[in-house]
């Protein structure tokens, strides 16, 4: 039963030719952007520019990655049993966190302790000191609390989903569970499940974003901001997830994986790109109607300066394309359409990202250039390599889980 | 009194999990299962009979942008034509404050309208009446109702029904439509139908 899967050749030289260009791109950028130079609004804009991609892509791909192992908790706590058939692909993506996590650690770190006031405006001292509103906000927002709880953060989220993968990793060693066993390893994995989540909620549904994204834009706030960014990665993470399962059932593996699971994570997709532009547009809506200055400036850059392309573009890929293309039954169940759908997604919540950094950082001076998507090869082919090795070495169906046979009677 | 009268066999079943290869059965036979009634919705049931997939989300569809687009042309043309009110300053064609209305009306008129289509497909209203063929089937009877046409031996499917685990067989001659009125009437109207078969 699918002891040891043998990558193609095709992955391998795929990841390895994705690292290269990202590594080109990271190289190239480092040399020729003068990334440790004095930046400020038109000065030394491609230091900026280099901070503030790796500072998006990093946060998005460690986002997206530990949005998976979300999945699984949700999965988990709502005793759901059809995923456990394609379990092992959210936990081989969800390993890949502490990998970004400590990469985007590093970032956060040079951008903060290196003084980079051009995308955190409130690490400087003097600004916060003339500012009355950033001020009022430094309790929170100052260098030791961001690095302390940032610390915290990506380590509890690598340690708490290290402890969901190796429970499941463990029923794999220990044999056939009989009632009293799976019951117990049942509960036990509900209670790490709901430790994760509601540290995920702490996180991922409140400060993480603030701290990491919303303060880019420090005199604005948005109550929903979190959630937002939190739809935004999930639905992303579905996807990601999707393609692994394509992927692998087009190389023959997850045996038990039916058209029926497929359009489960295909509701899914749909489910939260909706729910993503549901919170779009509560933030939006809102902010339009008061139209209170301090709260329009986010979006005054966005709508009627130079980023209008991108603003409705956003709205097009996130939301127009699942909710038309995503709906019928078919399209759900069709493995070229899902996949090309997933891509579009995790493509559209990246420019989401990108247009959530750069209006702040670099103003009207933006660019969609080969450097900002070489980055993003960069980050891409670290979570193939990765979610490769956790393919590799482990089995990838979780044969004792007591819900398994619930997974393969599953229909919709 | 839509579909006219009709002889139909009718097996009982104890159990889904006896019911599944009897369908399976009788579909490979080349009877005519005229329906299967169940208490409560069978999983994969439909799939088993080869029914066509429902095209019930189709109207859906159809009634929400019907509901989509009645609340941008009603909000547009009051807001901009009819009565242009100036409200915070706004302008008056303000897309977003529409939206949740929009949303509201796509909502209600795919709500309404696919209940009201189900109803039409199922043939349910007040006072529309339509056979039993057996009343435990809204209990803990599975009832599978096969369709005689001229060619059928009806001892010949009774037989094939017990064989293939069927608790209760008997023959009835029904109305395969609905009419308005009361059952006794109806049913005593087969009854008399019933002599001359």
């Amino acid at each position: 039963m699918n002891q040891s899967f043998e990558l193609p050749g095709s992955y391998k030289k795929w990841t390895m030719g994705l690292i290269i260009v990202g590594a080109v791109a990271l190289l190239y950028g480092f040399i020729m952007y003068h990334p440790f130079g004095h930046s400020a609004r038109g000065v030394n804009v491609s230091g900026t520019r280099f901070w503030a991609v790796l500072l998006q892509n990093s946060v998005y791909w460690l986002l997206v990655v530990n949005a998976a192992m979300f999945f699984i908790g949700v999965t988990t706590l709502a005793m759901g049993g059809w995923q456990v058939a394609l379990r092992r692909v959210p936990e081989a993506i969800s390993s890949v966190v502490p990998v970004l996590g400590v990469i985007a650690f590093f970032i956060l770190m040079a951008i903060v302790w290196g003084g980079h006031d051009d995308i955190y405006p409130w690490v400087n001292e003097a600004t916060v000191k003339s500012d009355k509103i950033i001020n009022g906000k430094s309790g929170f927002l100052n260098p030791k609390f961001f690095t302390v709880w940032s610390a915290i953060t990506i380590g509890l989220w690598s340690f708490l989903g290290y402890k969901m993968r190796s429970l499941s990793l463990q029923s794999d060693q220990d044999g056939p569970m009989d009632y009293e066993t799976g019951n117990a390893w049942v509960k036990k994995n509900i209670l790490w499940a709901s430790l994760f989540i509601v540290f995920f909620g702490l996180t991922v549904g409140s400060t993480i974003p603030w701290l990491w994204l919303m303060s880019i834009d420090v005199h604005w706030y948005s109550t929903m901001f979190s959630w937002y960014t939190f739809a935004s990665t999930f639905v992303a993470g579905l996807s990601l997830i999707a393609l692994f399962v394509v992927f692998l059932k087009n190389n023959g593996q997850l045996q038990y994986v039916t058209d029926e699971h497929i359009h489960d994570i295909g509701k899914f997709m749909f489910a939260f790109s909706v729910f993503w532009a549901y919170l779009w547009f509560s933030q939006y809506m809102l902010i339009w109607y008061a139209n209170i200055p301090e709260e329009t400036g986010y979006f005054k850059i966005r709508v009627q300066g130079p980023y209008r392309g991108i603003f409705f573009l956003n709205l097009i890929l996130n939301f127009g394309c699942p909710l038309l293309i995503l709906m019928k039954k078919s399209s759900k169940r069709n493995y070229t359409l899902l996949t090309f759908m997933a891509i579009l997604i995790i493509f559209g919540h990246w420019i989401d990202f990108w247009q959530m950094v750069m209006p702040g950082t670099m103003y009207e001076n933006a660019q969609i250039m080969p450097f900002e998507f070489g980055i993003a090869l960069l980050f891409i082919g670290i979570i193939m390599w990765r979610v490769g090795v956790y393919f590799s070495t482990n089995s990838l169906t979780a044969k004792n889980h007591p819900f398994l046979k619930e997974s393969m009677i599953h229909h919709v | 009194m839509a579909g006219g009268i009709k002889k139909f066999v009718v097996g009982c079943f104890d159990d889904e999990a006896v019911l599944f290869p009897a369908v399976k059965n009788v579909r490979r036979k080349g009877y005519k299962i005229h329906d299967v009634y169940t208490p409560f919705p069978v999983h994969g049931l439909d799939h088993a009979m080869g029914l066509r997939e429902t095209s019930l989300h189709t109207a859906g569809f159809i009634y929400g942008i019907t509901g989509t687009a009645t609340a941008l042309t009603c909000i547009s043309w009051i807001f901009t034509k009819d009565w242009p009110l100036n409200i915070g300053g706004k302008p008056h064609f303000a897309l977003p404050a529409w939206i949740p209305i929009t949303f509201e009306l796509t909502v209600l008129f795919a709500a309404v309208g696919m209940v009201l289509t189900f109803c039409y497909l199922c043939q349910l209203s007040p006072f529309v009446k339509k056979h039993h063929f057996h009343l435990r089937a809204t209990d803990d009877l599975f009832v599978m109702v096969i369709e005689c046409t001229d060619k059928t031996n009806d001892e010949e499917v009774q037989a094939f029904l017990t064989a293939a685990g069927a608790s209760e067989v008997n023959v009835q001659v029904a109305e395969t439509g609905w009419w308005l009125g009361r059952y006794d009437r109806e049913q005593k109207l087969y009854r008399e139908l019933e002599k001359g078969y």
